[in-house]
C-alpha cells in the first residue's frame, strides 16, 4: 500500500471546480512529480493534501489512517510537512531560530515557559544540522528577513525539513530561482530522495523529469497522466506541451 | 529585536537596575519634589503594560480593551475584601483568577482572530465590562465605585506587616513586580514564549510545523488578563477604591501607548519605559496645564510617524551606530598597523 493516497478529490470555490475527482498515491521513499500548466490545480491540490482546505468530497489516507478534513497541525504532527510556494518564514527571527521553532523536540515542550530555549543545545545542535542540510550553516545568526531570495528558498526547505517529516511536499522549490540556484536545489532533493518520500511541484520540466520516479500530470483540475517519466514522454499531452522537447 | 537566539541571562542586568532604582526612590523621590505615591502607581502601571506586551509585543494581538481585567481585578479584590472578609493574599490570588477567568471567557471567543477583527472584539468585549461596572449598582456600587478598600497588613505567619503608609504598601508592590517582572523575562525566552513570537510573524507557517496556534494565542491571552487583574489589584489597595473610570476605553487607550512609546514591539523594557514616561508626563506636564494630554498626543503622533519603535527602538538604533562606529574605527586602526608594519 502506498505512504498516501488521495481518492476522488473534489474542491470547488463557489462556481468554480478546481479539483474534479483527484486520486493520486506516493509510495514510500519515491519521489513523485506534479506537473501541469499555470491554473491547473496544482498548488490547490496540494492545500487539500495537507490540511489547509477541506476536500468537499474525497477522502485522504496518510499511513493506513484517514487523515480527511484534518487540520494542518494535526496533519503536520503526523509526519506530513511542506514548503510554501510564496515564501512563509518568521522573518524577524534568526535563520537558526526559525528551524528551532519548527523542530518536534521544541513543540513538545511548547508550554514550557520557565526553562531558557536558548540553552536547550540538543535542538540547537539539532537546528545546525538541518541548517547545514540546507546549505545554511554559515548564516545561522542572519535574520530570515536580510537573506537573498535564493537563500531564503533553501530555508523555506529547511523549516520543512526541520519537522523531521516521513512525507514532504516541497511546492515550486525553484520559483524564481536562477541555472544555478536550481542546480543547487536539485542537488539537495537529490540527497533527500532516499530518505524520505518527496512530492513536488514544479514547472521547470528539465528539473522533475532528471529527479522524479514518478509524475503525474494535474490539468483542468483533474489528473490527465501518470507514469514515469521515460513514460511520460511518449504521452500525447506532454508532446504537445514544450515538454515535447525534451523526448 | 526581542531577543536572539543566545542563552538569556537568569537575571539580566536592566532587571536588577530596574529593581534597584525603584527600590531607592524612598530615599530620593520627596527631595526632588515628587512623591512616593507617584512611584506605586508607575510601578503598577510597569506591570499592567508588561503584561499588556506579553500580547502585543509578544503575540502581536492589539488588546484596546485590556482596562477592563484591569478593573476586574480592582473590583474582585474590593468585593472580596468587602463581601468575603478576604485578607491580602486571598484578595490578591481571587484578583488575578478573577481577572485570568475572565481572559479564558473571552479569549476563547477571540483566539482564532488577529488583526483589526482582533482588535474590535477586545474593543467589544473592554466596553461590556465597563459598562456592567457603572451600571450593577447592588454589586459594583455603581459610578461610585467601592470604597473603603483597605490594605491589610501582610501576614507572614511570624509577623504581620502593616501596609498602610505609602513607603511599606510601595515595598510590598515592589516585591510582587519584581517576582512578575522575572517570571515575564523567564517567559519570553521559554519555548512558550519563543514560539508565541514565530506565531506573531506566521500564524500560517506555524500551523503547518504542527503548533497549535489558537492554543497559545487563547493562553497569553489569559496570562495577560491575569497580570492585568494583579496590576488591578494593586490599584485597588494603592487608591483605596474601585471604580468603572479604570475599565473605561480611555484607560485601555492609555497602556497601549505606554507600551508602543516606550517600545515595547521591540524590546521587553519598551512598557518599563513607556509606563514611566507616561505617569511623569502626567504628573509634571499636568502640573503646568490641563491639557497635558494634548501635548503628550502630539509626542504621541510624532512619535509613531518618526520613531515607530518607541525608545527603545531609538536607543537600539543608536547602540548599533556606536557599534558600527567601533568597528569600522578598530578596522582603520588596523589598517594602520598594518601600513606600519609594512
Amino acid at each position: 500500500m502506498a505512504l498516501f493516497e488521495a481518492h476522488q478529490l473534489h474542491k470547488r470555490f463557489g462556481d468554480q471546480v478546481v479539483l474534479e475527482s483527484i486520486t493520486l498515491s506516493f509510495e514510500e521513499k519515491q519521489l513523485t512529480g506534479i506537473m501541469g500548466p499555470n491554473g491547473a490545480g496544482k498548488t490547490t491540490c496540494f492545500n487539500v493534501l495537507t490540511g489547509r482546505y477541506a476536500p468537499d468530497r474525497g477522502s485522504v489516507t496518510f499511513a493506513g489512517e484517514d487523515i480527511t478534513g484534518l487540520t494542518p497541525r494535526q496533519i503536520a504532527r503526523r509526519g506530513l510537512s511542506r514548503s510554501f510556494q510564496i515564501m512563509n518564514l518568521f522573518d524577524d527571527e534568526t535563520t537558526l531560530d526559525n528551524v528551532l521553532v519548527a523542530l518536534p523536540s521544541v513543540r513538545e515542550q511548547g508550554f514550557s515557559m520557565w526553562r531558557d530555549l536558548g540553552r536547550f543545545s540538543r535542538g540547537r545542535e539539532l537546528a545546525m544540522a538541518v541548517l547545514d542540510r540546507v546549505g545554511l550553516a554559515g548564516k545561522a545568526s542572519a535574520m530570515a528577513g536580510a537573506l537573498s531570495y535564493g537563500e531564503r528558498r533553501a530555508l523555506e526547505i529547511g523549516v520543512a525539513l526541520a519537522t523531521d517529516p516521513r512525507l514532504l511536499f516541497l511546492d515550486e522549490p525553484t520559483a524564481g530561482l536562477g541555472a544555478e540556484g536550481t542546480a543547487r536545489v536539485a542537488e539537495l532533493i537529490a540527497q533527500l530522495k532516499r530518505e524520505l518520500t518527496i512530492v513536488v511541484i514544479e514547472h521547470d520540466m528539465r528539473f522533475l523529469f532528471g529527479l522524479a520516479d514518478k509524475i503525474n500530470v494535474i490539468h483542468w483540475g483533474q489528473v490527465i497522466a501518470e507514469g514515469t517519466p521515460a513514460q511520460l514522454r511518449h504521452n500525447p499531452w506532454v508532446q504537445r506541451s514544450n515538454l515535447g522537447m525534451l523526448a | 529585536m526581542l531577543s536572539s537566539s543566545r542563552h538569556a541571562a537568569l537575571v539580566p542586568l536592566p532587571l536588577l537596575v530596574t529593581v534597584a532604582v525603584l527600590a531607592s526612590t524612598p530615599l530620593w523621590l520627596s527631595k526632588v519634589g515628587l512623591y512616593q505615591y507617584l512611584a506605586l502607581e508607575i510601578m503598577i502601571w510597569m506591570l499592567f503594560a508588561l503584561g499588556h506586551n506579553l500580547l502585543l509585543g509578544y503575540g502581536g494581538l492589539p488588546s484596546f480593551g485590556h482596562g477592563a481585567y484591569f478593573g476586574i481585578g480592582a473590583y474582585a479584590f474590593g468585593l472580596l475584601q468587602l463581601r468575603g472578609g478576604a485578607g491580602l493574599v486571598l484578595g490578591v490570588l481571587g484578583a488575578v483568577a478573577a481577572a485570568g477567568i475572565a481572559g479564558a471567557l473571552v479569549g476563547a471567543f477571540i483566539s482564532h482572530r488577529r488583526g483589526i477583527y482582533y482588535a474590535l472584539l477586545t474593543i467589544a468585549f473592554g466596553q461590556l465590562a465597563w459598562f456592567v461596572a457603572g451600571k450593577w449598582h447592588t454589586v459594583t456600587g455603581g459610578e461610585d465605585g467601592l470604597l473603603n478598600i483597605k490594605r491589610p497588613d501582610l501576614s507572614l505567619g511570624f509577623v504581620d506587616i502593616a501596609l498602610k503608609s505609602n513607603e511599606a504598601f510601595f515595598y510590598f508592590a515592589l516585591a510582587v513586580f519584581a517576582l512578575v517582572l522575572v517570571a515575564l523575562w523567564r517567559l519570553v525566552h521559554s519555548p512558550f514564549g519563543r514560539i508565541l513570537r514565530a506565531i506573531k510573524q506566521n500564524e500560517m507557517r506555524a500551523a503547518f510545523v504542527g503548533h497549535n496556534v489558537w492554543l497559545y494565542k487563547w493562553l497569553a491571552f489569559i496570562l495577560s488578563t491575569a497580570i492585568a487583574g494583579l496590576a488591578g489589584s494593586l490599584f485597588a489597595m494603592a487608591q483605596q477604591s474601585a471604580y468603572p473610570n479604570v475599565m473605561s476605553l480611555h484607560n485601555s487607550g492609555f497602556v497601549v501607548m505606554m507600551v508602543l512609546i516606550g517600545g515595547g514591539l521591540v524590546s521587553f523594557w519598551g512598557p518599563v519605559i513607556g509606563a514611566l514616561i507616561f505617569i511623569l508626563a502626567r504628573d509634571l506636564l499636568g502640573a503646568y496645564t490641563e491639557t497635558w494630554l494634548l501635548w503628550y498626543g502630539l509626542v504621541f503622533i510624532v512619535m509613531v510617524l518618526f520613531q515607530p519603535d518607541g525608545v527603545a527602538g531609538a536607543w537600539q538604533a543608536w547602540r548599533a551606530r556606536c557599534a558600527t562606529r567601533g568597528t569600522e574605527r578598530r578596522g582603520t586602526a588596523t589598517l594602520a598597523t598594518q601600513i606600519k608594519e609594512t
